[in-house]
């Protein structure tokens, strides 16, 4: 279900302290969403894909994690030109398709992509459990840490439940069409993943009472930036001040 | 043994789920330092249910727990019967929630107010002490179901128990697994209560065994596996072992 195919590598940035790989990837967030100008859009996307690379991703995995992200791109082209209104570029039959239109499109598909990859790259590179340890260090409220790791802890199991319920199903001779019974079915199994959910959760909070827990997360890791670390952010975030840079000089508000 | 006190000590316990039918009735039971006890019932006889009363869990309609001489639900903190006497669940997916090994076995040791050092020195030991050296960084829920039960057994064997309430911890393990916990749990000398429904691997682990039906421990038929192979647990049909 969430597999993370790129979390074991040893490449530079699977290497760099965690702690700022999530700080870089929120930031380069922010700034890439923010920006309007092509010229910040377009480096934004090449430092994207230097860190990809820096990073060994595989190829062929990244591709099948970005294609759902061009698919909904494809949706955009097709409808946003022509929904958009401003100086008409071309027609077809009644509808307009405006330059606007195509500003906007373009300045999506280059701020999704650059995020997404920058994102792969950065965050995907670290497995869950490392990404939890992270956001606890860097102060993210813990009921939010704690949150996001049981729920991906859990997410596999109550999978696991929902198999096994329709295997049961299907092993009794249901066979899924548009139909009351089919809608019937899918209604009681999902109310028996629910119940079963909740059951789930008032076990697991036994478990943890029966082991001394009295609401008070304690983490165990402390990560320690190394020298190396210092430079390798400086530096990402030295970039980062150039795209603003370039932002600012392109559409300065002044 | 009967001079010492003892660990657990049921007298008269009744309990039912809400809205439930009654599932415990007068039930007694005591459990001394070093005792190994199996506990022998049908599918809903309430073996589950026993051990979360007396893990402070559920809170019994009727009758007293005491744990080392002191009354569970008079006082209001009882949080250090947790420290005393570990549960490994029936389901080993209850028990291990958190995203590494080692965070999980160092969970317990951290909520005792141990410190990160001295919590993942305790794990690491209590790992290697099970064989699972070379798990501390393993994904829990990768785990397979026999290494899930073993790394359960770690969590609660960090806490240092005196007693182990274990919930049918043979179920989904195979031959050379279950030789392999049989011998772990021939290592520990602490005392345990052990639910399960092989025959052969309660005459292996435990000293006696008491069966349960009808909402009690039939102490008085307590089945003597290694005397008498074959096992009697119907109370109705009074059965002489000598
Ligand atoms: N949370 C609950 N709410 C209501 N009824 C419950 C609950 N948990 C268990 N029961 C009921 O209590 C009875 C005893 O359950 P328990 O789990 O203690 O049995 P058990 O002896 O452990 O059975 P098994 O051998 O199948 O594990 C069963 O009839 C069960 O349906
Ligand atoms: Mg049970």
């Amino acid at each position: 279900m969430i597999d993370e195919p790129f979390a074991a590598g040893n490449s530079p940035i699977h290497r760099e302290d965690p702690r700022s790989r999530v700080i870089l990837a929120t930031l380069f967030s922010f700034v890439v969403a923010l920006s309007q100008a092509f010229a910040t859009l377009g480096a934004a996307l090449i430092f994207a894909l230097v860190l990809v690379i820096a990073a060994r991703l595989d190829p062929k995995k990244l591709i099948k994690r970005l294609l759902p992200l061009w698919l909904f791109l494809i949706l955009l082209w097709l409808v946003l030109p022509l929904t958009t209104t401003g100086t008409p570029l071309f027609r077809i039959g009644p509808l307009a398709g405006t330059r606007e239109g195509i500003i906007l499109c373009a300045q999506i598909t280059l701020k999704s992509n650059a995020i997404l990859l920058a994102f792969t790259a950065w965050v995907a590179t670290m497995n869950f459990a490392k990404l939890g340890q992270t956001l606890d260090q860097l102060k993210v409220p813990e009921k939010i840490v704690y949150l996001l790791l049981l729920t991906y802890r859990y997410i596999f199991v109550i999978e696991a439940e929902y198999g096994r319920l329709l295997r049961a199903a299907k092993i009794r001779g249901f066979k899924p069409g548009t139909n009351l019974h089919t809608y019937k079915t899918y209604a009681y199994l999902l109310g028996m993943l629910f119940v079963q959910a909740s059951a789930r959760a008032q076990r697991v909070h036994q478990a943890m009472r029966c082991r001394g827990f009295q609401g008070k997360f304690y983490s165990l890791y402390r990560f320690e930036a190394k020298t190396a670390d210092w430079i390798g952010a400086a530096v990402q975030l030295a970039i980062m001040a150039l795209l603003i840079g370039i932002e600012w000089k392109i559409n300065s508000p002044l | 043994m009967e001079d010492q006190q003892p660990i657990v000590k049921l007298d008269n316990i009744a309990f039912g789920y809400p809205g439930g039918t009654p599932i415990l009735k007068e039930l007694s039971l005591a459990v001394y330092p070093k005792e190994r006890i199996g506990l022998l019932g049908p599918n809903g006889s309430g073996k589950t249910t026993l051990f979360f009363i007396i893990m402070g869990l559920l809170r019994p309609t009727a009758g007293t727990v005491e744990v080392f001489g002191s009354r569970l639900w008079e006082e209001k903190d009882f949080s250090d019967i947790y420290r005393k006497i570990g549960l490994l669940f029936q389901d080993a997916d209850d028990q291990l929630f958190c995203p590494t090994v080692l965070e999980d076995v160092a969970f317990g040791p951290l909520n005792m107010g141990k410190s990160r050092k001295e919590s993942i020195e305790i794990a690491r030991s209590t790992l290697a002490d099970l064989g699972l050296e070379g798990f501390e960084d393993r994904i829990t829920h990768r785990l397979s179901g026999g290494e899930k039960r073993f790394v359960s057994l770690a969590t609660v064997l960090a806490m240092e128990p005196e007693m182990l309430l274990l919930d049918e911890p043979t179920t989904g393990l195979d031959a050379r697994t279950r030789e392999r916990l049989m011998d772990r749990l021939a290592q520990l000398d602490i005392a345990y209560l052990l639910i399960s429904h092989e025959m052969d691997f309660l005459a292996d682990t435990t000293d006696k065994v008491h069966a349960m039906e009808g909402g009690k421990i039939l102490t008085d038929t307590t089945v003597k596996l290694h005397q008498h192979v074959h096992a009697h647990i119907h109370g109705s049909h009074p059965h002489e072992h000598k």
